[in-house]
């Protein structure tokens, strides 16, 4: 569209200047969020940025065509506000698709660039071509697989056969081979589309046996291969600006996913190969009766009430039974009554980094109430109470103690270092990776025994009824 | 190799580092929008997406162009909706909601 009547050296020019000064918004935007005092300014920078990057795009006097591209922008916009206003506890699914789309544009772009370019690609085009399709078609039904274990459409349990690993690299292989073949042959016949195919295959066999307690690294992992995508995809068109976001968006998914391993005390093969939780659920059969001490509302917002100091542990179990909600309500009564409430946050607690903490901000918890794991536990000692709303294994002190554990390592908020121990459960059945909870059965933990909306509700109701 | 390889690659380091220390700052707290922000940035595939899909190319490339405009719009669009709601949702002690 040249309605500026500009040369296209001139254009070339502002393009690339416009996209320079997108990238320094990007970088600056980030750098806002490292605070939630200037987040927000991060956002928009980043809006414009993108906005200007779009605009001047436009520009470009090779481009001849615009109906598809505006229907296009019209779908994309169509689907994505309503993906923009999501429910908080739908965020790790909403976040599993967007990487879904990511990867696939990106693949889309990569394939397309091979059938324009053969037969006259060259080994180095190609060798670049076949990595990024390879990679953005695995990521992309690798978080199709993500999103749909996320929404519970695909069982949350690991799904694991024998031998596994070796016909998930077999299949990996194909997919490798077939690149290598094109290289030197890029134009044999059904071959590309196979290795898209078989790196599609792959994706699927690489997510399907990871269960939804690993869900949290797993997205992280999908996050930086989108991100690696995007910048082979701007090795690919020699295009800086797809460098630059791609090496972003790939180095945080990569951060966070070391995050999330060192809270698990676990490695990346571990988490991707390891089929979690899956070997331990037979041997919990036979265990003997244990006493465990329980409460009713009543009891609990007794004690409440009379505390200091309350530490509130939440996990994927709260954000189940919506309970955030009923938290907070718990949190302004207590407040008033002059007790201190704070609310621990383990870095994988949930179903994503940070799941924890938008599920609260959305409830209005403010943020300088949540802290830390480390701060909690060093709290802890001075804690008369904490209550623990549907976390399990990251409150569970075999992690320290029992060297037989799977999850032995793996650090913990230490709520059996506070006073009083309260345990919101449905019941007495281990979490997802079926590991019993010695906490459950010591003398200073009581069971509340029920669903943690209903629960926290109840004892909202004694603390206004009895404070009267 | 082809036009500007090794500079991409010097860009590619130099962005992958910075990124590295500049992300290592954000607050665990922030986490979930770190990731849907980076997820809207990362939508400015959707420049490579539009030339695709805009330039005379096939039939093919004009329509697999198409679909990777919408889908990497729709990340660019929905990413910086949630990425601002979420923000707005964190408040500090004392300052109710309207």
């Amino acid at each position: 569209m040249n309605i500026t009547g500009m040369d296209l050296t001139t254009v070339q020019y502002l393009t690339d200047f416009s996209y320079i000064v997108a990238i320094a918004f990007f970088i600056l935007s980030l750098k806002w969020l490292s605070s939630p005092a200037t987040a927000r300014r991060g956002v928009l920078v980043g809006e414009i940025g993108a906005a200007l990057a779009v605009v001047t795009t436009f520009f470009n006097p090779e481009l001849v065509h615009f109906q598809w591209v505006l229907i296009a922008l019209l779908v994309g916009a169509i689907v994505g506000i309503p993906l923009g206003l999501v429910q908080m506890t739908a965020v790790p699914q909403r976040t599993a698709m967007s990487h879904a789309f990511g990867a696939l544009a990106a693949a889309l772009i990569g394939i397309t660039e091979y059938y324009l370019r053969i037969p006259n690609i060259t080994k180095f085009e190609m060798v670049e071509i076949a990595m990024e399709v390879i990679i953005g078609s695995l990521s992309f039904t690798g978080s199709l697989i993500a999103a749909g274990k996320l929404q519970e459409w695909l069982p949350q349990r690991p799904i694991v056969y024998k031998g596994q690993n070796y016909v998930s690299f077999t299949v990996l292989g194909a997919a490798v081979l077939a690149a290598l073949i094109l290289v030197f042959s890029p134009t044999t016949p059904f071959l590309f589309p196979a290795m898209v195919v078989i790196s599609l295959l792959f994706g699927v066999m690489l997510v399907t046996p990871i269960g939804g307690a690993d869900m949290p690294t797993v997205i992280a992992l999908l996050n930086s291969y989108v991100g690696l995508t995007a910048a082979l995809l701007g090795f690919v068109l020699n295009s800086k600006v797809l460098v630059v976001a791609g090496a972003l968006d790939g180095s945080s998914g990569f951060i966070l996913a070391v995050v999330m391993c060192k809270a698990m005390n676990r490695s990346f093969t571990n988490v991707l190969f390891g089929a979690f939780g899956q070997l331990q659920v037979s041997a919990k059969a036979v265990q003997e009766e244990r006493t465990v001490h329980t409460a009713t509302p009543e009891e609990a917002a007794a004690i409440l009430a009379s505390a200091n100091t309350v530490l509130v542990v939440p996990g994927y179990g709260m954000a189940v039974a919506q309970a955030q909600h009923k938290v907070r309500e718990m949190l302004d009564v207590l407040t008033k009554k002059g007790v201190d409430v704070k609310f621990g946050i383990h870095p994988v607690a949930g179903r994503m980094p940070g799941h924890m903490n938008v599920l609260l901000a959305e409830a209005d918890v403010p943020y300088d109430k949540l802290i830390e794991m480390d701060a909690a536990n060093s709290e802890m000692p001075q804690t008369d109470v904490a209550l623990v709303i549907g976390a399990n294994d990251v409150t569970n002190p075999a992690a320290k103690t029992d060297q037989g554990s799977p999850i032995y390592g793996m650090p913990i908020i230490e709520v059996d270092n506070a006073r009083t121990v309260m345990v919101i459960k449905r019941s007495l059945n281990p979490g997802f990776a079926g590991i019993d909870n010695p906490l459950y059965y010591i003398d200073k933990t009581m069971m509340l025994f029920g669903d943690a909306k209903a629960f926290v509700s109840s004892i909202v109701k004694e603390l206004t009824g009895g404070g009267e | 190799m082809p036009e500007g390889f090794i500079s991409n690659l010097y860009v590619f380091l130099l962005a992958g580092f910075l990124g590295f220390e500049v992300i290592r700052r954000v607050s665990p707290l922030l986490h979930t929008p770190l990731m849907s922000l980076t997820n809207a940035l990362d939508a400015i595939v959707v420049v490579a997406a539009i030339i695709i899909a805009a330039r005379p190319g096939t039939t093919l490339s004009e329509i697999l162009g198409a679909i990777a405009v919408a889908a990497a719009f729709s990340n660019m669009v929905g990413g910086f909706l949630i990425t601002d709601r979420m923000l707005r949702m964190f408040k500090l002690s004392g300052r109710k909601k309207p």
